[in-house]
């Protein structure tokens, strides 16, 4: 067991039929952003389905990925660690903010109420508690959607286009404040993403799967 | 920060997914044996007697000595054409009309407006819209009430033969008003699954009518979804009883009716016969689920054709079919509406003969002797309907629960399986059923009744909640998954939560149907547990139109209550969640 | 636990020593007393349905036995019961503990070996049964041989709107010709329902030359006997209701269609009925009953236990109580019930004779002067017969 961030070991996913999809490998340390680029179908959401283990059964995979030296793809999904945002934040309707950013927090956490208060304030949101998440502005929702994620104490985050529904304003100040957050927590993170500028904001290593569209 | 620890030996020995799966695994298999335990020795018990035999003695010396009896029945062949000819052509009037209202009205406010009704249309059992229907256009009814004298000059009604004609046209209408808002229901369910908006436009850009766009480009997509259902209609069609007796020909009636008179004459050797007869039912459904299949055939063959013609039905004809489809949609709702409504005024009338509009004399004397027994049998009725309800509703989530974390849909297999019980008469095997019953030793009353609910219940619990269930945007559970939570966190905290409404509603269908069974609960609770239908069944006997009346709008009410709750409840909890009201 | 060990005693003593003793009547009101007795009878008619639960309520408060009144559409439902509960050898503990029952379904249950008995003379009440003069020891000519207890009297009449039949036809040559001068406003019910199979029998006794022979079981004297029914029929027939092509299916749905105004004459088998039917407004004030001139068919309606009853003992308390003068009388009330009694007035206690002569007459209802003696029903064999043919001849519409 170390911190060493996500590595992947000749992590190979192919189709079930045999035709291979995309192969890595590549180190994701701590802090570091790897950015996944390609066209739809080239294959971005499958690797994050594979990373967070719920590769559809059309997919197999071969290889290996360690979190932290852990053997990643050995564990049940709910035991990997691994944090994921999307596109349309997700938040879960039926749920107050509070309550949406509760539910990440582990079943043993005291003082949940506090840690509730605590996270909202941190993201400016205080006394949002009651809120239905339906009156959020998109900017909220975003910065909510990420608070309930990193409560649920992940060891790394994936990030599935969580910017591409934002105005370009908006999309800005979001990325900074989620890459911010997830250097500051140390987590190694994997962006697939459309968008260049996305890219160079990451600054980290680019895996650009366009050429092997199939 | 939390540290990952290692897994212990024991869970990597098992890949994760075989370990989930045995978890729930359990439930398609309990489900398929509630449905098909009942059903196969239900039909085996139907048939053994039909050759001579029984449960006990089994098949000692094959006889066809009650086929002959059978085959001797007079006007048998023009029963069964009977059955086969209401069967089919209600089914294809009904399916029709439903179509017609989609492709032309589907997103307008008198669509809208449709379907806001349809759940009480729904839950008026089929015995009390024929009911009604018969006072409405008998020679004595409403209809010609309200035109008379003044209109027709008669002061004593005519003697035309409307109700029970010998074609069985009258049969046919009940049906229709009773089936078309059910497949309209299933369509709607299923127009979820299809992408209409999509599919319009491009047929609409090319410059294609309404309805001529919608019939090439949606129906063939929607078709597929509804076919099991429209099935479904097809056998109920052709095998009803209740229906049957009430609006069908009596000379001959149609072969279910038959099958009844002698299951339950004082001459035993004829349920021998009534056992060959229900073999003889489950041949002419056979038949008549060919005949439709062919029918299929040639729609899609003209499907193509039609394509191909390139013609874009544009204009006029356009016009026609949006106004039929409003004529004869409306003309059902008037008279289940109208027939729940005269029977709400016999309910309370006294003296009311014809050619009176409406009754000389009111009196709420039905209501004072009724009322109490009536409100103590609703808590019966209702229990047994929600417990009925509620295993189908556990078993439903559970395969479709299965289904999801094997990341397999149902195959067609399972599905028709889910669906025999509504594709199998339910005169074929229910008898059948009776004696296995007796033989395992069942008690009577409440249990026995329960499990032979659940039966019927659990096809429509499944049609109603699968759509939704599936469609649940699965990022959910990716999501919180994610976060450590485990799939039964997922389910219980996210999954059913979210799909409150839809779960409601599926069990006030659910609710519906058990409150309207007769038969099972007649021959399960050996007539010990009397619930509303029964009741309402046994005083209609009397034929007093007050009592009928009063039981009628009972009954209606009884089954509506789930719905409203259903549509009540989510909006109260969740309305502070703007999410979750925009469904 | 108690009752386990009892059951298994009784095992070991044989079944015979498990059936009550209807004999030792003590003995049955003792073992009565807290059973559930579950009374399978038609429940179409709310003043049955009414009556049935004051007994239930009488019985409670005289020997502790509940009564559940199973509302049946048909009485065959219950002896189909009775049938599967054997076809699966359920011999005790079945469903049925009693069943309202007469004539062929009586007929085939005895026959079948699905009833209990003999009990019906051994009931304590049965002293003031008029067992000879109202022939209650033959039910449709099938002795009865205690297997049944009666209870009720009924008799064919014919119910008419007196303001549009001014003389109503007393015979079947007599129907004929009104039918032919008011087409369309006559019909009987659907055979098999039994009020329809009673209008058949109605007809051929008035008909036919000799009815003794119908007494006996049907021979091969059948052809020549039914003759003049059937050519009555076919005479008649194109001049019912709908002409023919279409019957009520019951003999309530008879009552709806005269209140309706869509015919003026319907057969019934119980002289009260109408009376009932007017104050229930189920018929218009004018209407009236008649009988034939020849007579018509009477019967009587009887309680039987079948074989594998779970409450004989509750049962027969309740079949004894239906005997007793203060049942009688009640249901022999116009507007209660309107049944005939089955007692003898004259082995009644003078207290009892009395309250019963005080009774008043409905509105529409014979006095049993004007009611004659009852016809007695034919053999159940006849009846079968003239069913099938029937629905040979006229049950297709031409």
């Amino acid at each position: 067991m170390n911190n060493s961030g996500f590595e992947f070991k000749d992590f190979t996913i192919s189709h079930a039929k045999g035709a291979e999809l995309l192969s890595i490998t590549a180190q994701v340390a701590p802090g570091e952003i790897l950015s996944v680029m390609g066209p739809s179908g080239s294959g971005k959401s499958t690797l994050l389905s594979a990373i967070i283990g719920n590769l559809p059964k059309a997919f197999t995979h071969t290889g290996q990925i360690l979190l932290d030296g852990l053997q990643l793809d050995k564990r049940a999904p709910q035991h990997r660690k691994t944090g994921i945002l999307f596109q349309d934040h997700l938040l879960f309707p039926h749920m107050s903010v509070g309550q949406n950013i509760g539910f990440g927090l582990p079943k043993m956490a005291v003082g949940k109420a506090d840690l509730i208060a605590e996270a909202l304030k941190d993201i400016d949101l205080e006394g949002y508690e009651d809120r239905d998440p339906e009156t959020l502005s998109g900017g909220q929702r975003a910065r909510v959607a990420l608070m309930r994620t990193l409560l649920a104490e992940p060891k790394a985050l994936l990030l599935d286009e969580p910017f591409s529904r934002l105005d370009t304003d908006l999309r800005e100040k979001i990325r900074d404040f989620v890459f911010t957050r997830a250097r500051a927590a140390g987590l190694p993170v994997i962006l697939v993403t459309h968008d260049v500028e996305d890219v160079q904001a990451a600054g980290g290593q680019v895996l650009d799967l366009g050429e092997r569209e199939l | 920060m939390q540290e990952l620890k290692p897994i212990g030996q024991s869970a990597l020995a098992l890949p994760s997914k075989t370990h989930k799966n045995q978890s729930w695994g359990f439930f398609p298999v309990l489900t398929i044996l509630v449905l098909i335990g009942p059903i196969v020795s239900g039909l085996v018990g139907t048939i053994l007697p039909a050759f001579g035999g029984s449960f006990q003695s089994g098949l000692s010396a094959l006889s066809f000595e009650y086929w002959g009896h059978l085959i001797e029945t007079p006007g048998l062949a023009r029963s069964a054409w009977l059955s086969l000819k209401t069967g089919l052509i209600s089914t294809f009037v009904s399916l029709l009309v439903c179509l017609l209202l989609v492709a032309s009205w589907q997103g307008t406010k008198i669509f809208l407006f449709f379907e806001r009704l349809l759940s009480p249309l729904l839950s008026v059992p089929h015995a009390a819209a024929a009911l009604g229907l018969t006072f409405l256009i008998a020679p004595s009814g409403w209809v010609f009430r309200l035109i008379s004298p003044w209109a027709t000059g008669l002061q004593r009604p005519a003697d035309l033969l409307i109700l029970g004609d010998p074609d069985g046209w009258a049969l046919s209408a009940g049906l229709i008003i009773k089936e078309m808002p059910f497949l309209l229901l299933m369509s709607l369910a299923a127009l979820s699954q299809v992408d209409t908006a999509s599919r319009m436009r491009i047929a609409l850009s090319l410059g294609y009518g309404q309805v001529r766009g919608w019939m090439l480009c949606v129906l063939p997509a929607l078709y597929r979804q509804i076919r099991l259902p429209v099935y479904a209609v097809i056998v109920y069609s052709m095998s009803n009883v209740d229906v049957s007796m009430i609006l069908g020909p009596t000379a001959p009636p149609t072969l279910s009716i038959y099958i009844l008179n002698w299951m339950t004459d004082h001459d035993l050797a004829l349920r021998n016969v009534a056992a060959a007869g229900a073999i003889l039912q489950l041949a002419l459904v056979l038949i008549g689920l060919l005949i439709w299949r062919l029918g299929e055939k040639l729609c899609a063959l003209w499907t193509q054709r039609a394509i191909s013609s390139g013609k874009r039905g544009a204009g006029q004809s356009d016009v026609i079919f949006r106004l039929l489809a409003l004529i004869f949609a409306a003309a059902s709702l008037l008279a289940i509406f109208g027939g729940l409504l005269s029977q709400v005024i016999w309910s309370f009338a006294g003296r009311w003969r014809f050619p009176e509009a409406l009754p000389s004399s009111f009196t709420t004397r039905i209501w004072e002797r009724h009322g109490a027994s009536a409100l103590e049998m609703s808590m019966t009725t209702l229990a047994l309907a929600l417990l009925a309800a509620l295993i189908a509703l556990i078993l439903t989530i559970g395969c479709l629960e299965a289904e999801f974390r094997r990341g397999r849909v149902m195959q067609r297999a399972g599905l028709i399986l889910i669906y025999l019980p509504l594709l199998v008469p339910q005169i074929a095997f229910l008898p059948g059923l009776q004696i296995l019953l007796l033989q395992i030793g069942a008690g009577l009353g409440f249990w026995p009744v329960l499990m032979s609910h659940v039966v019927f219940v659990l096809p429509y619990v499944f049609l109603a909640l699968s759509g939704p269930y599936r469609a649940w945007d699965h990022r959910f559970h990716t999501l919180a998954t994610a976060m450590g939570k485990s799939a039964f966190v997922v389910l219980w905290r996210l999954r059913l939560p979210m799909l409150l409404a839809p779960i409601l509603t599926a069990m006030a269908v659910g609710m519906a149907v058990s409150v309207g069974q007769f038969l099972p609960t007649l021959l399960a609770s050996g007539g010990r547990l009397a619930t509303l239908t029964t009741e309402a069944i046994a005083l209609s006997s009397g034929g007093d139109r007050r009592v009928i009346g009063a039981w009628v709008l009972i009954l209606s009410v009884a089954a509506w209550l789930p719905f409203s709750i259903a549509l009540f409840v989510p909006r109260f909890i969740y309305r502070k969640r703007l999410g979750m009201l925009h469904e | 636990m108690k009752k386990l060990i009892c059951a298994s005693a009784f095992l070991a003593a044989g079944a015979a020593f498990a059936e009550p003793n209807p004999q030792n009547w003590d003995e049955v009101l003792k073992e009565a007393n807290g059973q559930t007795v579950y009374w399978n009878a038609w429940g179409g008619s709310t003043q049955t349905n009414d009556f049935i639960s004051w007994v239930g309520e009488r019985v409670s408060q005289e020997h502790g036995v509940t009564l559940e009144h199973v509302k049946l559409t048909d009485t065959a439902d219950a002896v189909g019961r009775v049938v599967a509960e054997k076809a699966a050898g359920k011999d005790e503990g079945g469903a049925v503990d009693m069943i309202w029952i007469n004539g062929a379904n009586f007929a085939s249950m005895k026959e079948a070996g699905l009833l209990f008995g003999p009990f019906a003379s051994s009931l304590p009440n049965w002293e003031f049964a008029d067992a000879d003069g109202k022939s209650l020891t033959t039910d449709f000519t099938v002795p009865t041989e205690s297997y049944e207890s009666p209870w009720a009297m009924a008799q064919v009449v014919f119910i008419y709107d007196s303001e549009t039949v001014e003389n109503p036809p007393k015979s079947a040559q007599d129907m004929l010709e009104w039918a032919k001068r008011n087409p369309g406003r006559f019909t009987f019910p659907q055979p098999p329902d039994f009020l329809g199979a009673t209008f058949l029998k109605q007809m051929l006794i008035d008909l036919a030359e000799d009815t003794s022979v119908l007494q006996e079981p049907v021979g091969d004297n059948y052809a020549e006997v039914t003759a003049p029914l059937w050519s009555w029929l076919d005479e008649i027939t194109p001049h019912f209701w709908r002409s023919g092509r279409a019957y009520p299916q019951s003999g309530p749905r008879q009552l709806q269609l005269i209140n309706d105004g869509e015919v003026d004459i319907a057969i019934s088998f119980s002289p009260g009925e109408a009376t009932a039917a007017i104050a229930n407004d189920q018929l218009p004030e004018s209407a009236r009953t008649f009988v034939l001139d020849k007579g018509t068919l009477g019967n009587a309606s009887y309680v039987a236990i079948p074989y594998n009853a779970s409450a004989k003992e509750g049962a027969m308390v309740v079949a004894n109580f239906l005997l007793s003068p203060e049942a009688q009388l009640r249901a022999q009330t116009p507007d209660i019930l309107g049944y005939g009694t089955v007692l003898n007035m004259e082995a009644l206690p003078s207290a009892d004779r009395a309250s019963f002569e005080q009774l008043e007459l409905g509105i529409a209802t014979l006095s049993p002067a004007e009611l004659g003696s009852s016809l007695a029903e034919p053999h159940p064999s006849w009846v079968a017969r003239i069913e099938a043919d029937w629905a040979e001849r006229f049950s297709v519409a031409k």
